[in-house]
């Protein structure tokens, strides 16, 4: 399409006013029929549905556009030398590394994908990327005080929280050197900055990463809401007295119901039932594998990537929490 | 969706945020606390829909379409050939983009409330904090108006013995109990409405009867050492001796 010349110049100039038409004409819809949307939305399952659909968007907008923002910072402004200079050489060192820096990214998940993705577009090596992105939701300070917070009565909670996550995302990060190939991750395309003034470079990625990972975002808070509102908390009850049972249950809980790192400690102190070593598991494997989660690793790192990664992530983060359970807890 | 649609998106995404954070609808989904957070965000996102048109505008501007490669010409094709490249996945890229009208609509036309009777009949009571050893004494007005997650954990940890017979007041919403009674709920989170977690209280005396479902009340009412059972979790459900009690609206924080 490149060399289009003037006909392509013709063609773009048609797509683009048929894009902004539809929208234009489906928010006119949208409007004029608000009356039988609200009415749909009315039913007492539905409605608690959207709340939590609305309330999960809400909360991830601004760690999404923190996340972005510092993104393209690094992706405009800070020099691919820099990132040769602050990580170790050898990959197997930089994983460390890159894990523990982890702990000066205040923030959740949803902003830690597009920086690994930025990471990555820089130069850094793709397995100290997987390692920071894996370790940033979950041992950063404010979620560690979160953690304190909602367990007061177990203070070890924090330190296991921590040393789990922080050995699950190394793991990952080595398992990735040995294991991982690089045409599984397909960075999506983004238009190229290098001609651009910084001004634009900088604004270009802003938008594309908004949109990107902002749409995929939605996907999985859609998910995430239906299990909020389909899954009755009774069904648990009956499976919090087998310890192997409790463990799997609740590690599959924090996939599906995709929490905010900063908040997932007070759902799981209120999952009191649960031994405090599936309620780790809980901590663990959130952070680093729901579905909100996924839905944008798929997005910005590619579907091969996600379909390995994610079980893969699961199966570790399992087993070292588990681990770490029995010795601290 | 090209990048005129996406600053619009953008633009309508941001404004929504801004305007339910300087409104209180924000309060319906998430802490207080995140407000600022909120509205540096909404502001970002509308600079970006801005910027985003300004670099698209700039280079058709009478006066600018001579200028040497103009910036507009320079992205376009790297941005197409893109596309190109990348077959069906180009395709597919930018049109996930148009998901992110639904959380503009849910705020800016649905904006749905809080979570309300539903959500309580679905979670089990949750009443955190026993790790405090003793309660700071009540506030001095009659009746003393607390929350009704303080007395619930008050009336269960403390055996009402910090509560004693003064007359409390609390705040917050019918529900259906566990014996089809209504009970006086109210939600708390500690970081948005995914999160939320309901405190039941059972109401015995001269308790509400025949409202409907999440309408709000005040109660006012004495320490009742009667404890009843969430089927949800198993919990203990305090209960409260109601004395008197009337209709409020909404309040403007519905949770707690």
């Amino acid at each position: 399409m490149g060399g289009g010349g003037p006909g392509g110049g013709r063609r773009l100039r048609g797509e683009r006013i048929g894009s902004v038409e539809v929208l234009a004409a489906l928010l006119v819809l949208l409007v004029v029929f608000r009356e039988p949307v609200a009415g749909l939305l009315s039913t007492p399952r539905l409605q608690t549905w959207t709340t939590v659909f609305v309330s999960i968007m809400v909360q991830a907008v601004p760690f999404l556009v923190f996340g972005v923002l510092l993104s393209a910072v690094i992706a405009v402004y800070v020099p691919r030398s820099f990132w040769a200079r602050a990580l170790p050489r050898r990959p197997a060192l930089a994983v460390p590394v890159a894990s523990a820096a982890g702990v000066v990214l205040p923030g959740c998940e949803c902003g830690a994908v597009p920086i690994a993705g930025s990471l990555m577009r820089r130069g850094v090596t793709p397995a100290a990327a997987l390692a920071f992105l894996l370790a940033a939701p979950a041992i950063n300070p404010i979620v560690l005080t979160a953690t304190a917070v909602a367990f007061p009565g177990n203070p070890e909670m924090v330190l296991a929280r921590g040393l789990a996550s922080l050995v699950v995302a190394m793991i990952m990060g080595w398992l990735w050197l040995r294991l991982g190939r690089t045409d599984w991750i397909r960075l999506p395309h983004r238009p190229d900055l290098d001609g651009l003034s910084r001004g634009a470079a900088f604004w270009s990625a802003v938008r594309h990463d908004v949109v990107h990972a902002g749409g995929f975002l939605v996907l999985g808070a859609m998910a995430a809401a239906s299990i909020n509102v389909l899954v009755p908390e009774r069904w648990l009850q009956t499976l919090a007295d087998n310890p192997v049972l409790s463990v799997l249950v609740l590690a599959l809980l924090a996939v599906l119901l995709s929490l905010c790192s900063e908040a997932d400690a007070f759902v799981a102190a209120s999952l009191s039932q649960f031994s405090l070593t599936s309620r780790l598991v809980f901590l663990v494997v959130g952070p680093m594998v729901d579905l909100k989660l996924v839905a944008m690793q798929s997005g910005v790192f590619g579907r091969r990537f996600a379909y390995r990664f994610a079980p893969a992530t699961f199966v570790v983060a399992v087993t070292v929490a588990v681990a770490v359970g029995a010795v601290l807890l | 969706m090209n990048r005129q649609a996406q600053a619009v998106v953008l633009l309508l995404l941001g404004g929504a945020v801004v305007r339910a954070s300087v409104t209180d609808l924000y309060l319906r989904y998430v802490k207080e606390g995140l407000r600022p957070f909120l509205v540096a965000a909404g502001v970002a996102l509308i600079a970006a829909a801005v910027m985003t048109l300004w670099y698209e505008v700039r280079p058709l501007l009478p006066g600018r379409a001579g200028t040497p490669s103009g910036e507009g010409d320079h992205a376009e094709p790297g941005d197409h050939a893109g596309d190109s490249d990348h077959g069906g996945h180009g395709h597919h890229e930018p049109r996930v983009g148009w998901l992110l009208l639904l959380p503009v609509l849910g705020l800016l036309l649905v904006a749905p409330p809080a979570l309300g009777s539903y959500a309580v009949s679905q979670a089990g009571t949750t009443i955190p904090g026993d790790g405090l050893p003793d309660y700071p004494a009540l506030p001095d007005e009659d009746p003393a108006r607390i929350t009704v997650l303080d007395y619930a954990s008050r009336a269960l940890f403390d055996a009402g013995a910090s509560l004693g017979e003064r007359r409390v007041q609390l705040t917050g919403f019918i529900a259906n109990g566990p014996d089809d009674r209504p009970i006086l709920a109210r939600m708390v989170l500690s970081c948005c409405a995914a999160d939320g977690r309901p405190v039941k209280l059972g109401l015995t005396g001269q308790a509400p009867v025949g409202l409907p479902d999440d309408t709000w009340v005040e109660v006012v009412g004495r320490y009742s050492d009667r404890i009843g059972r969430d089927p949800v979790n198993d919990a203990e459900i305090p209960y409260l001796d109601v004395e008197t009690w009337r209709e409020v609206p909404t309040p403007k924080r519905p949770y707690e």
